[in-house]
């Protein structure tokens, strides 16, 4: 008998599927063997508290922020501004989008000016600002819808300009122009995209509260920054940094419920 | 070369005022005249199909009739009220099918009332509460059916409706226009590949070559038709032979 005509059972070649307490397990392991790793090398002295304080001091001063209730004001006022300027932003990059991606003519008005703007680091514009605004909030506010302003517009007129033309036709067919065609179709269409440019705006002006907040500050976590930079007390460095990355863990939560109530006909698909 | 296998065309003027009147239609892409100097006519409640190889302009035709393109010369005639029904389904993804079926139009009790029965006409009247992308191919088709017929067109478009359907929804989508040609009676214009689809449905078949008509084909039978008539088999023979394929005589 030759090998050909043997029978086997065939190998499988699919993707095994995870199981989800297992997926979230792995998901943490590193995390957690950051943390075993820091904690274990400043017990045993190898790292420096001056170089990076102990998980430990770290709680601790997080402990004081709170019972002092600075760390709730702190919270507030960051997202406080954080809110307001992204509000702003977000609503002029959503328009201009808009109105760039679903009209010729507005793209050939809005869209040249928007490239080159969008070309500039939002940062450059600070001493500029700065000179109009002073350092008061208005100052923060503006920088931070600024910051916000470019990645809404350019994603939203990628998303626009994504929205399958044939649909659009379709509906131009049945008697849609002008702004009903934006408001039922181009935009609902859209809306995925939409939620990404959300996404990456979002955490584009985070770096612009960072930005706005290191400068004149008397509360706020940049504030906390500026402090522990001037007192150089690493466990509060450490500490800001938490609270940012936390910041941000929060608006990915947001958007992710965003996108469950927004994009219905997705989760309707994806339970089948 | 033009073959006129039966008269009946631009001149016939028997018929009461038409629903498409064409007139020495010219449409030129890049220097080259796509259609130039159609004439036709289509009678209320006649169904039409534009058949022949790709690149012949039959979908151009079809698109200047939707007024999705302009014609270079000539003039068109067609009803206020029509509709059309693409090769894709062309349904908003975000909209659930009802309110597919009512894109653009005011959400009155009225309108919603016959967005739902144009939807149980084609047997979906389960599915006004699904999502377009939970549909099959073949339903999401017959929405779009619906979405056109609620409009209670004068003239429907069809611009190759069936086919990206396979071959046995194709033949239930036939049956499905029979039967709702019989209720709404628009005239009807429908781009196909297909010379038996364009057999089984069309009153009349129209080919298109060098931008000019170069078959027009009445086909006088009584639906539904039986796809073994001899009559039948004969168009189908010639139809072909003018497409450039040969089909053996049939052997008794």
């Amino acid at each position: 008998m030759t090998t050909a005509d043997v029978l086997v059972t065939p190998r499988f070649l699919g993707t095994r599927r995870r199981s989800r307490s297992w997926s979230l397990l792995t998901r943490a392991s590193v995390p957690v063997a950051l943390l075993v790793v820091w904690q274990a090398a400043s017990a045993t002295g190898l790292l420096d508290p001056q170089v990076l304080a102990s998980p430990g001091s770290v709680v601790g001063a997080l402990r004081e922020l709170a019972e002092s209730g600075q760390l709730a004001d702190f919270l507030a006022a960051s997202a406080t501004r954080a809110a307001i300027g992204v509000s702003l932003g977000v609503v002029a990059g959503l328009v201009l989008g808009v109105l760039a991606g679903a009209s010729a003519l507005g793209e050939e008005l809005i869209d040249p000016s928007m490239q080159m703007y969008r070309a500039v680091p939002f940062l450059a514009l600070v001493p500029l600002l700065l000179s109009w605004f002073g350092v008061g909030e208005t100052f923060k506010i503006v920088l931070i819808a600024v910051s916000a302003v470019a990645p809404m517009y350019a994603y939203t007129y990628l998303g626009v300009r994504g929205v399958d033309r044939k649909v659009v036709e379709a509906a131009r067919g049945f008697g849609l122009r002008g702004f009903r065609l934006v408001w039922e179709v181009i935009l609902p269409c859209a809306r995925p995209n939409l939620l990404m440019a959300l996404r990456i705006c979002l955490s584009v002006s985070l770096t612009g509260l960072i930005a706005a907040e290191q400068i004149g500050t008397t509360e706020g976590i940049g504030y906390l920054v500026s402090l522990s930079q001037q007192y150089f007390r690493s466990d509060y460095m450490v500490l800001c940094i938490l609270l940012y990355a936390l910041l941000g863990v929060l608006i990915d939560t947001a958007i992710r419920f965003l996108e469950h109530v927004a994009l219905p006909w997705r989760s309707g698909v994806a339970a089948r | 070369m033009t073959v006129t296998l039966a008269t009946a065309t631009g001149g016939s003027t028997t018929s009461p005022a038409p629903a498409v009147r064409i007139r020495g239609l010219r449409k030129v892409y890049d220097g080259k005249a796509v259609l130039d100097g159609i004439d036709l006519d289509v009678a209320p409640g006649q169904l039409v199909a534009l058949l022949g190889p790709s690149g012949t302009g039959k979908t151009t035709l079809l698109r200047l009739l939707a007024g999705f393109e302009r014609p270079d010369a000539g003039e068109l005639g067609v009803p206020l009220a029509r509709t059309t029904v693409y090769q894709e389904p062309r349904l908003v993804p975000a909209h659930r099918v009802l309110r597919n079926v009512m894109l653009g139009q005011r959400g009155t009790a009225a309108n919603r009332a016959a967005a739902l029965a144009s939807l149980a006409e084609v047997g979906l009247a389960d599915k006004a509460r699904s999502w377009p992308a939970t549909l099959s191919g073949g339903e999401a088709q017959r929405v779009a059916l619906a979405r056109a017929l609620v409009r209670e067109p004068r003239l429907l478009l069809l611009d190759e409706p069936f086919a990206a359907l396979d071959a046995l929804t194709r033949l239930k989508m036939h049956d499905l226009v029979e039967r709702l040609r019989r209720r709404h009676d628009p005239a009807i214009v429908m781009v196909t590949h297909d010379v038996d689809e364009a057999l089984r449905l069309a009153d009349r078949v129209v080919m298109l070559r060098d931008g000019h008509v170069s078959v027009d084909l009445l086909v006088d039978l009584p639906h539904p038709r039986a796809i073994t008539d001899p009559h039948l088999l004969a168009h189908r023979r010639r139809l072909l032979a003018e497409l450039g394929v040969d089909t053996p005589e049939a052997t008794p």
